[in-house]
């Protein structure tokens, strides 16, 4: 998932922009407002040459304005747009090196496949020739050669995905943004797609927007994504960077599912800090964060599967104990909620590493267990 | 679930007591009625009445009461009308003429209407709900009043012709100077009054066809490179065919058989088919002829658009059959 592997095939083509390092992609200080609404709020983000980059947000946080606003469909309130170092303001979208494979696709009904896929190249200067080798090209690309005389309804909806995007790569476009791209398809189709896109990213080259609701596919599919919120962003990094070192409690709630504790920081010492959570009646030792100060209000995080459940008390440094509420069984791993004194449900992921019946089971309804986690498994947030 | 099982047990537990009757009614009386009302009318008000019509242009005309009759000379049934309708001038110049006014007022409806219901899709829903009002507003007042009141319009003394006089005076050249455009009892008059009247008939089925397509295919066009009028070039207006069909019918029909705007602007020594099939039938009580005419003129019209209709669905088919 490094944005430098990924780089790598294109070095050679485009060797100014990987040595220089300039972003591709500059989003300076875009806000745009639609009346008193505010859509989008001061985001800034630079994006590097052939990465997949995601949105990820949930509904009405602005990602899609922010995807309008660099296809051309939306102009910014305020603020600035550069695609590979040219300034977007005043640049139609049929003007822009950009596009787009929409939500809904938006295939033109009355064409054939083939014809969906040539439309862009109609005003590109090439010989009928070289325009039919393309389209040809892309067919072969997303393998929908055998369909290229179908319409938009006589094939399937994963056929449509793929014609929606052969078409929007048909042009070479120095930026792909793709809206929702795997929204509407369904849950097997949806895993052999996210692949077949990466696989296609890869071979081609161009720089992909994903705009997602969805946080797998961010996760799968990104290099590095930002997370939005009302308009803003919240935080930009890998998804490594998002899951496991969220800044903010609205990030680290949004990605996966976590349990926030309220805490209280007793000391620090170094790259640790210890911490008191009435919760778990115990003081525990987390990673330490920049920011904390001593006695100050802090949140603490943990995520499902950092913590281990045993029935005995463990040797680990931080350890609490609770009663199990609830318990679900997946089959690779059980979901258990675990109820602390105070109250509180703990969520605990634990992997089904070893065959066993029900009774061989860590722990059943209203059993007292132990829940024990590393000091680097603690999320600290002072925001 | 429980409501399954009642139906099941019902006819085991309830005495059995159906005629077939209620048994139909029961099980697919109200589909049948539904189907059938609108059948029998058009059967009952339409189709017996044509082919009453239909008969009658085969019949010959007498001074009796009512005044044909069938197979005088030894012959059920006499093509002497057709053949009539094929030699006489009268019938194909008025006709020719038919045709010709419905034609270009139906582009003429199109060129104006199209822009009006295009408009009425990008306006905000408050304005199009007021535009939509002013579009069929027209309807509440009398075709009648609206005709006469063009025919003031037309007049040589009124704002309207002086007008018109004066624009055609700036524009044209000194020699060709007019005093007044003399429009009443012209073609123009009728194509105009038509247009007038029939408008509504294009611009609605026209915007029902343009408010339905996605306005995303608008910016997939653009977003691959289309400027706005090619956007509209390649996409707007071949998916507005359907509308542009519907509309185009729903004018160029009505209007080729348009009886009371020539009869109250149009040029009398040009009359329109519907003048020529109402004095054949009232003045010349030449009732054969009249239906001659009439069922020409339903052929003419609804012959090519049958065969339109069976060639599209055919291509339709192909395209589909296509690996």
């Amino acid at each position: 998932m490094d944005s430098g592997i990924k780089g790598a095939p294109l070095a050679a083509a485009t060797a100014s922009g990987a040595a220089g390092g300039a972003p591709f992609i500059r989003i300076e200080d875009v806000s745009k407002s639609f009346g008193s609404f505010q859509a989008v709020r001061n985001v800034s983000l630079q994006i590097t040459k052939g990465e997949i980059f995601a949105l990820l947000g949930g509904s009405g946080c602005g990602k899609t304005t922010l995807l309008r606003m660099l296809a051309g469909f939306e102009t910014p309130t305020s603020g600035r747009i550069f695609i590979d170092g040219q300034d977007m303001t005043g640049i139609p979208a049929y003007e822009r090196p950009v596009n787009m494979m929409f939500q809904s696709y938006a295939l033109f009904p009355h064409m054939s496949v083939e014809k969906n896929i040539g439309y862009g190249l109609k005003h590109d200067r090439m010989t009928d020739a070289q325009r039919k080798d393309r389209v040809r090209e892309m067919l072969d690309l997303v393998q929908l050669t055998p369909f290229a005389h179908r319409k938009p309804h006589q094939i399937s909806g994963g056929q449509r995905q793929r014609v929606a995007l052969a078409r929007a790569l048909a042009r070479q476009p120095k930026l792909l943004l793709l809206d929702e791209p795997l929204a509407a398809l369904d849950k097997k189709l949806r895993e052999h797609t996210q692949f077949e896109l990466t696989n296609i990213q890869h071979k081609t080259g161009v720089t992909f927007v994903v705009v997602t609701h969805d946080q797998e596919e961010a996760m799968i599919l990104s290099d590095r994504m930002a997370v939005m919120d009302k308009g803003r962003v919240m935080q930009v990094g890998s998804p490594t960077d998002i899951y496991e070192f969220p800044d903010s409690r609205f990030v680290a709630g949004f990605i996966g599912s976590i349990t926030f504790f309220e805490a209280r920081v007793r000391s620090v010492s170094g790259a640790t800090a210890l911490v008191e959570v009435p919760a778990m009646q115990t003081c525990v030792t987390a990673r330490a964060v920049p920011g904390l100060a001593e006695g100050a209000l802090v949140t603490l995080a943990l995520r499902p599967e950092k913590i281990t459940l045993s029935r005995a008390r463990p040797e680990a440094a931080n350890a609490f104990s609770g009663v199990v509420h609830d318990l679900g069984y997946f089959g690779k791993d059980s979901l258990y909620k675990i109820a602390l004194p105070d109250g509180t449900t703990v969520s605990v992921n634990s992997v089904n590493a070893r065959r066993s019946g029900e009774s061989g089971r860590v722990a059943v309804w209203e059993d007292a267990v132990w829940l024990s986690f590393e000091p680097d498994a603690a999320i600290l947030l002072t925001a | 679930m429980s409501g399954m099982e009642d139906t099941a047990a019902a006819p085991a537990t309830r005495p059995r007591r159906t005629g077939w009757l209620s048994l139909w009614f029961n099980r697919r009386g109200w589909a049948d009625i539904t189907i059938a009302t609108p059948f029998l009318w058009l059967v009952v008000f339409f189709l017996l009445p044509f082919l009453i019509v239909a008969a009658m242009s085969f019949a010959l005309r007498t001074s009796t009461s009512p005044p044909f009759s069938f197979g005088t000379d030894g012959h059920l049934l006499s093509l002497q009308n057709y053949a009539r309708l094929l030699t006489d001038d009268l019938y194909i110049r008025s006709l020719a003429t038919s045709l010709m006014n419905a034609a270009v007022a139906t582009v003429v409806c199109l060129l104006i209407g199209y822009p009006m219901a295009l408009a009425l899709t990008r306006v905000s829903r408050s304005a199009r709900n007021i535009l939509l009002m002013l579009v069929i507003l027209p309807f509440w007042t009398s075709f009648l009043l609206r005709v006469y009141a063009w025919i003031g319009l037309f007049g040589t003394n009124s704002w309207f012709n002086r007008g018109l006089t004066a624009i055609w005076n700036a524009l044209a050249p000194a020699d060709w100077a007019l005093h007044s455009i003399q429009m009443m009892n012209t073609n123009f008059a009728v194509v105009l009054v038509m247009v007038y009247s029939y408008l509504p008939f294009m611009v609605l089925p026209l915007y029902a066809n343009l408010e339905k397509l996605d306005l995303t295919l608008n910016e997939a066009a653009m977003d691959l490179g289309s400027r706005p009028w090619r956007v509209f070039l390649d996409v707007t207006l071949p998916l507005s065919m359907p509308g542009i069909i519907a509309g185009g019918l729903l004018v160029f029909i009505p209007v080729s058989g348009e009886l009371v705007i020539p009869g109250l602007v149009g040029n009398p020594s040009q009359p329109m088919i519907g003048r020529v099939i109402s004095d054949e039938f009232a003045s010349a009580h030449d009732w054969p002829m009249a239906s001659a005419v009439a069922v020409a003129l339903l052929l003419l019209l609804v012959v090519p658009m049958m065969l339109y209709t069976h060639f599209e669905a055919k291509a339709q088919e192909k395209k589909a059959m296509e690996p």
